[in-house]
């Protein structure tokens, strides 16, 4: 095993924390704490925030509404806030902001912090917590906020001093966007925001200095990295999010990259869309709902370039059969996701930017060819393995089949002219979703992978149309992952928010169902909804446009319509009810023992 | 809603994964640096907790009252690989600004301090004081039928002494946990 404690630190000797004292106590200068947290906000470039507000955020929502510059988004649970934020983020680049009120309010925004943890997402959540002199005696509305988040944040403050409080906001903008992102909580007592103190400039702030991850790549390695891949005969790119972390300047080095060389490349859910999926190389997803073409190509590769993806368990199958004979390169921000899940043979921690750069120098400039008989082998083999055509399913003249109405969507967002981004909820439609939507470019992909959290999608899409008025967003969900977060509803109403929602209705929790069937004898505990809500109705009481789609006719029809309106509009697609989603791998399983559905095994001719 | 029919298809057997095997734990004494703020304790703790890390001692107090550094060593066990990730992790906590993993970067050496209570009279006592002799313990408080050793060295040394006075009247144990620093030259202080 390779070693891979590169520190992502500054050694001690050069860190010592900069001391920043304000030279002279200029009481005129000082303002509130509150006052401080949205100088601070803005100063750090936040131009929307997502939050509820309660008794410990009273100040800072007092500070909010007399200022211009940050708008604020009032959601209809703490929960919605903070995937709303998260939405904002992955579609934009920037740090998502969220504010909540102590108690409740903070505790309702865990399941996002722990959402956007899991995905890498950049979060700042500002909550309020009871007074200083309050703390620790079970007062009115408090919880150990800092107690509760430390595991579910990259890192957390509990500011009782005003002086420090403008420093924190500005450190945690910085924790919460270097490195491996993730989401950080600035916990704010209620007398602290009272409080007057001095106000601290981004660039005087006083951090954890040491705190600056390592970007750049080590050279040596990169240079045995791209020999590698230069000698390999079935290689195969295997990309991640962090190739979206980084930024379009990524996706687009990669491009060139991967063009270049000509190997096949494959991405994990939470990449998709760093690499066209529109181009020959790209094999699809790989993983548990991947295609046959790419989880055979990872299992029978010699060489794989791994980049922003963390080997998570719904990728990998069962471990000690992943990807038996290859060598392995893998690229990521964060020294502790290298040989975790998996041992590999070339660690590099780096910037995915940085590394790919650096790998399309070198090759450039060593004059590095790809061995291209090999590679036209490893190409023919990977075609017999395309043939197989995995995602073929059973068309119905009349019932709605959940991959064709996917179909149908891609077609009519092909033929839209807006930018389209696709948020999705938790389950199948979710996979059919990576499975048949296809995109083309990084951000436009928004999905919970990591926790897998019902109810994201719908605050999500609001996040993403916040960030883009004009373009067309759109939340594929189920119709029991929808009802986790139905309320927000009605902040798209407010806010004229013409988020489409696209409920695929199976009436069962589908991707449960489906694995009582597969493989817990078809014993059906508490997967099927007795009791449903009209959506029609419910979007319309909402002040929204309710259409739905019970047959195959209907359908494009209501997809035209939906895309067509300028309001809120939730579909409701009466689809099959128990269709099952293929390929699989059964958990356990490695990745040449996926399950491809009957139909799918009936298309082939030649093989098996 | 409408009926649901469900066509009935043969058990299949459970397809869950096996549990993998893992490879053999190995002991290693960790000296972390750290900035002494609140709630540092509790992150490089919950750490472990959280992640089903196993601490064997842990031992922390500020070394630097000028910067407020804290010198925390923690004794862990684990695979290789476990203890590869609890090194990498720790890396990753903000307040974290140097983890060296003495067991195999340097030569180091490890003492304990123990303070032991044995309550005993006549031969008892007599033999308590000659064990204690031999170990090098000193007798920090005393009374007729009471004596409290302290006695500092290697944890072999210490759980030795301890064993000796257990039939001699051994009523109370409180030991520091491992204070670990290398040998040499190296140094991952601040001084
Ligand atoms: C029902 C369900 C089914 C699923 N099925 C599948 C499936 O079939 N296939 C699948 O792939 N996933 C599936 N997932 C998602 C899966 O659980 C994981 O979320 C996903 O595989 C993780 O993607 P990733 O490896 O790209 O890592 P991410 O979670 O996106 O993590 C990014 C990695 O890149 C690193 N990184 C971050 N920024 C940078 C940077 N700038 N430069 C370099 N590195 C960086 C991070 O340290 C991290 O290691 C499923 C999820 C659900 C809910
Ligand atoms: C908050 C939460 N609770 C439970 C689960 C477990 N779970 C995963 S998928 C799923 C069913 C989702 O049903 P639906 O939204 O109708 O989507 P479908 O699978 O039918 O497409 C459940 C309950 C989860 N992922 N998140």
């Amino acid at each position: 095993m390779t070693t891979t404690s590169t520190s992502s630190k500054a050694k001690k000797s050069d860190s010592i924390i900069a001391k920043i004292k304000p030279s002279k106590k200029n009481k005129a200068q000082e303002i509130s704490g509150a006052e401080m947290v949205i100088k601070a906000l803005i100063e750090q470039g936040v131009d929307t925030i997502f939050g509820y507000p309660g008794g410990a955020v009273l100040p800072i929502y007092d500070a909010l509404f007399q200022q211009d510059k940050i708008k604020h988004v009032l959601v209809r649970q703490e929960g919605g806030a903070l995937h709303a934020a998260e939405g904002y983020a992955r579609s934009t680049g920037k740090v998502g902001c969220a504010i909540v009120t102590s108690g409740p309010g903070a505790t309702n925004a865990v399941t996002g912090l722990a959402d956007a943890m899991l995905d890498s997402i950049p979060l700042v959540c500002i909550t309020g917590q009871v007074p200083t002199f309050l703390i620790g005696t079970d007062a009115f509305q408090e919880a150990d906020t800092v107690g509760i988040t430390r595991p579910c944040t990259k890192h957390n403050f509990l500011i009782k001093d005003p002086n420090k409080l403008s420093s924190a906001i500005h450190e945690s903008f910085h924790i919460a966007r270097s490195g491996r992102p993730g989401p950080v909580v600035i916990d704010i007592p209620k007398d602290v925001q009272f409080a007057q103190g001095k106000y601290i400039n981004a660039e005087k702030a006083e951090m954890h200095s040491h705190y600056q991850p390592d970007i750049s790549p080590d050279s040596d390695l990169i240079e045995s990295a791209v020999e590698l891949m230069a000698g390999a005969k079935r290689p195969i790119f295997h990309i991640g999010g962090g190739v979206i972390n980084s930024g379009e300047v990524a996706s687009t080095a990669l491009y060139e990259l991967v063009q270049k060389t000509g190997f096949p490349i494959t991405s994990t859910l939470m990449g998709l869309g760093a690499y066209p999926a529109s181009d020959k190389q790209w094999l699809g997803m790989l993983g548990m709902h991947g295609t046959y073409e790419a989880n055979w190509a990872m299992h029978d590769c010699d060489v794989m370039i791994c980049i922003g993806a963390r080997f998570d368990d719904r990728v990998t199958g069962r471990t000690d059969k992943f990807s038996p004979n290859s060598k392995i390169i893998h690229v990521d921000i964060d020294a502790s996701s290298i040989n975790k899940n998996i041992t590999v043979d070339i660690p590099i921690v780096a910037d995915s930017k940085h590394a790919i750069k650096a790998m399309l120098d070198i090759w450039n400039k060593k004059g590095y060819k790809a061995d291209h008989l090999a590679l036209d082998n490893w190409w023919q083999q990977i075609d017999i393995w395309r043939a197989k055509n995995c995602l073929a399913y059973k068309k119905d003249n009349k019932i709605i089949k959940p991959q064709y109405a996917l179909e149908r969507l891609r077609h009519f967002m092909q033929q839209d002219k807006r930018e389209c981004y696709i948020t999705t909820e938790v389950g199948q439609h979710q996979m059919w979703a990576a499975q048949f939507l296809s995109f083309d470019k990084p951000k436009r992909w928004l999905t919970s992978g990591g926790l897998g959290t019902m109810g994201y999608g719908l605050p999500a899409a609001i996040g993403a149309q916040m960030a883009h008025p004009d373009a067309l967003v759109i939340d594929v969900a189920g119709e029991a992952s929808i009802q986790m977060n139905i309320q927000e509803l009605a902040t798209a109403i407010q806010y004229r928010l013409p988020v489409k929602v696209f409920i695929m209705n199976n009436q069962w929790m589908g991707m449960v169902r489906q694995w009582q069937e597969l493989l817990h004898g078809e014993r059906y505990s508490e997967t099927y909804s007795e009791a449903l809500p009209d959506f029609v109705k419910l979007v319309e009481a909402y002040g929204g446009v309710g259409l739905r789609a019970q047959t195959v006719d209907e359908l494009d029809d209501v997809i035209q319509k939906m895309m067509s309106n300028d309001k809120l509009t939730v579909v409701d697609v009466m689809v099959a009810q128990t269709e099952n989603c293929f390929p699989m791998i059964p958990s356990g399983k490695a990745h040449n023992e996926m399950i491809l559905s009957p139909e799918a095994e009936a298309f082939d001719k030649t093989l098996v | 809603m409408s009926d649901i029919k469900i066509k009935r298809r043969k058990k299949s057997k459970s397809v869950y994964a096996p549990t993998p095997k893992l490879s053999k734990e190995e002991i290693h004494t960790l000296a972390i640096l750290v900035n002494n703020e609140p709630g540092v304790l509790a992150r490089v703790i919950g750490l472990f907790s959280g992640r089903g890390y196993n601490i064997e001692s842990l031992t922390v107090a500020e070394i630097n009252n000028i910067e407020h550094l804290s010198r925390i060593t923690i004794v862990c066990s684990g695979t290789p690989e476990v203890i590869e990730q609890i090194k990498l992790q720790l890396d990753r906590l903000i307040p974290v600004l140097e983890v060296s993993d003495l067991t195999i970067e340097c030569e180091h050496v490890e003492r304990e301090l123990a303070l032991i209570k044995v309550v005993c009279t006549g031969d008892k006592r007599i033999e308590a004081l000659r064990c204690a002799d031999i170990f090098r313990a000193r007798v920090v408080d005393s009374t007729l039928e009471s004596f409290v050793f302290e006695i500092t060295g290697t944890t072999d040394k210490v759980d030795a002494f301890i064993n000796l006075m257990s039939p001699l009247g051994l009523v109370d144990v409180s030991r520091t946990g491992i204070a670990a620093i290398s040998r040499g030259k190296k140094a991952i202080g601040s001084f």
